[in-house]
């Protein structure tokens, strides 16, 4: 599986890119292959404002339910309203046509204690 | 037919026995009418105008203007549709649906963590009993003595095999226990002048565990396990402090191992000032052997539908008595069921520590009649024989499979255990594996619970070795279909009115309803 390096990863599988202010994120392909065909994603509100650790949705599959953390403070400016509508551009393409939000962040200070690609794969092999 | 004549052919030679066990486990599907396992029509469907399934006697009361009698806008204009069909149509129609289910009382039913035991019939007969079944709530104690009495019976008989002090019958399911134990954790706290947020749960906790927490407002905390699917103390000991309401624990715990910590881990958690809980899903596997009490739990629940033979089914009726130590008895719901010092029995409101009512009335008298009744039938050394047979039966079962699946966790097992299929390479999960055990007449195990990929099985103690035999075979054989047709698998069930649904769909378009053609 190719995990791509312009990002950091959370230990429970939120991917998290950008350098300025304003950071993408989304859940990575491992996740959303773990969480099998996923129906429905629950988005964030325009202007909310999280913390790291705060709740910023949810993300159901025929499987499981999971909530979506942030990693970093700031507030929500856009979120992919294709979700709505089509839950499954996730499973298709989580990196990329799957995102989930864009935060507004004044420091992305606490990006760095994330994991980087090598250690994402690490921590992946040890889930098994 | 079951296997089809296709899928049978590519099937690997087995014992002419097996073969026979094996058609007759699965060959029902071949006496059922091609019409059948069409798409059946709903009740709604069938029928004619003007065809009924009863017929009213003549009105011997007066006749009421309803518009009179009711206000106008509760009145329907039309009447509502109802479905126009003779009884035997209705009879027909009740009776296929019923050959479409798949039952313990039909197939060997090995679902992990859900305990689907054998219900004897014997407890059919006696919840039936018209002194139990045909009495009402309302009625006075003197009427009622001889439920009174099974009650209070039972409540002892849970107690003693808690090892715990006294029990409520009230709660109406496990999670309902689950609940009803916190909020006596909370009353406890409370009494003494303490406010404890947490509970603390492992990892491989049920989910209604912190369910039950967020339903109590109460936040809790992941305990990690270790590789051998034990409690890791150190972590527990890191997390455990003053906030610390309770634990909750299961044991044995959801991936089959008794944790042998358990007197260590009631020390830590009783050294901080909070409780330990016991999930008491597992207590199939310790009936008679040992008890939550001895090993310092102050609160349990049981599931009567997991240990003591009472029905699943449709998410209830249930029962979950909770079980407590000394300390915790007064905070128990009222009324209590007693037994008075002149030998009658009857109902104590006097309680005033009680949290109160958790149920209406009573509890799941019903379900509660059919626990005690399983409990008698087998009495103290029967119990205990259950517990046995259900662990010795994991065990057979783990150690014939384990070569060609790999079992995660080290042996013993309890009364369950887990296996993680490999045959990534082949494409095949074990999603597929469930699905082709279908065919071969066996339920599928629980999956993908408490670990990722995962199998869980749970024989139980009422199989025969035939039929353990039998699924060891099954899964052998699976396994080969794998190795030289991973197609069979893939597309398994063969034998079903349906196979695969579309579960993405149904979730995306959910639709419940019908409605009628206009």
């Amino acid at each position: 599986m190719s995990i791509p390096t312009d990002r950091k990863y959370c230990e429970t599988h939120e991917w998290f890119a950008g350098e300025d202010n304003t950071i993408t994120m989304g859940i990575s392909q491992f996740a959303a292959d773990e969480l099998t065909d996923i129906t429905y994603v629950e988005l964030p509100e325009i202007g909310k404002v999280v913390s790291v650790g705060d709740v910023v949705g949810e993300v159901e599959s025929v499987k499981a339910t999971s909530e979506i953390f942030s990693a970093v403070d700031g507030e929500i400016i856009e979120v992919n309203e294709a979700l709505a509508d089509h839950p499954e551009l996730i499973n298709d393409d989580a990196f990329d046509k799957g995102w989930i939000a864009k935060i507004k962040v004044s420091s992305t200070a606490s990006l760095e204690s994330l994991m980087d690609a090598e250690q994402y794969k690490t921590f992946m092999a040890g889930t098994h | 037919m079951a296997i089809s004549s296709e899928f049978a052919a590519k099937r690997p030679a087995t014992s002419s026995v097996r073969n026979a066990q094996l058609e007759e486990a699965t060959g029902r599907g071949s006496m059922i009418p091609e019409l059948q396992k069409k798409d059946h029509p709903l009740l709604f469907e069938n029928g004619a105008p003007g065809l009924c399934a009863t017929s009213l006697p003549t009105l011997d009361v007066p006749t009421t203007d309803i518009k009179a009698a009711l206000p106008i806008e509760t009145i329907r204009s039309t009447p509502t549709a109802l479905p126009e069909v003779g009884e035997l149509d209705v009879v027909r129609h009740y009776k296929r649906l019923s050959h479409r289910c798949f039952s313990v009382d039909e197939n060997f039913y090995p679902l992990g963590s859900c305990t689907m035991k054998y219900n004897p019939r014997i407890n059919e007969r006696v919840a039936a009993m018209p002194g139990f079944a045909h009495i009402h709530p309302y009625q006075f104690e003197s009427d009622v003595q001889g439920i009174l009495e099974l009650l209070y019976r039972l409540r002892c008989d849970l107690a003693e095999i808690a090892g715990l002090t006294e029990v409520t019958l009230q709660p109406a399911a496990g999670a309902h226990g689950e609940m009803t134990g916190l909020m006596i954790i909370e009353a406890y706290h409370v009494s003494r002048g303490e406010n404890r947020t947490n509970v603390l749960a492992p990892d491989s906790a049920h989910g209604t565990n912190p369910a039950s927490c967020a339903c109590c407002g109460k936040s809790t905390v992941s305990i990690a396990s270790m590789p051998d699917g034990r409690v890791d103390l150190s972590d527990l000991r890191s997390k455990v402090d003053e906030n610390t309401a309770a634990m909750m624990i299961t044991n044995p715990n959801t991936v089959g191992v008794f944790d042998d910590q358990i007197a260590e881990i009631a020390e830590i958690v009783h050294a901080k000032g909070a409780l330990l809980y016991l999930d008491g899903a597992n207590m199939n596997a310790i009936l008679g052997i040992t008890k939550p009490g001895d090993f310092g739990v102050d609160v349990m629940h049981y599931n009567t539908h997991k240990t003591f033979s009472t029905p699943h089914g449709g998410g209830g009726p249930g029962a979950g008595p909770v079980a407590v130590a000394e300390h915790l008895v007064k905070f128990l719901p009222k009324p209590q069921v007693v037994k008075h010092e002149d030998g009658t029995f009857g109902w104590d409101y006097h309680r005033h520590d009680s949290i109160g009512l958790v149920r209406s009335f009573y509890g799941q008298i019903g379900v509660l009649v059919r626990a005690y009744t399983y409990i008698r039938s087998l009495g103290r050394d029967g119990l205990r024989d259950v517990a046995e047979k259900a662990v010795l039966n994991a065990n057979y079962l783990a150690a014939r499979l384990k070569h060609r699946y790999k079992i995660p966790f080290p042996p013993p097992f309890a009364h369950e255990f887990i296996m993680v299929p490999e045959f990534e390479s082949a494409g095949v999960t074990q999603h597929d594996i469930a699905k082709r055990l279908i065919d071969y007449g066996i339920h599928p195990p629980t999956m993908s619970w408490p670990i990722h990929h995962c199998l869980m099985v749970e024989p139980t103690e009422t199989e025969s070795l035939a039929t353990l035999d039998h699924f060891v075979e099954a899964m052998l054989d699976i396994a080969d279909e794998i190795e030289n047709d991973p197609s069979i698998v893939k597309t398994a069930p063969h034998s079903m009115p349906v196979k695969r649904l579309d579960e993405v769909a149904a979730n995306r378009n959910l639709n419940v309803r019908w409605q009628a053609e206009s």
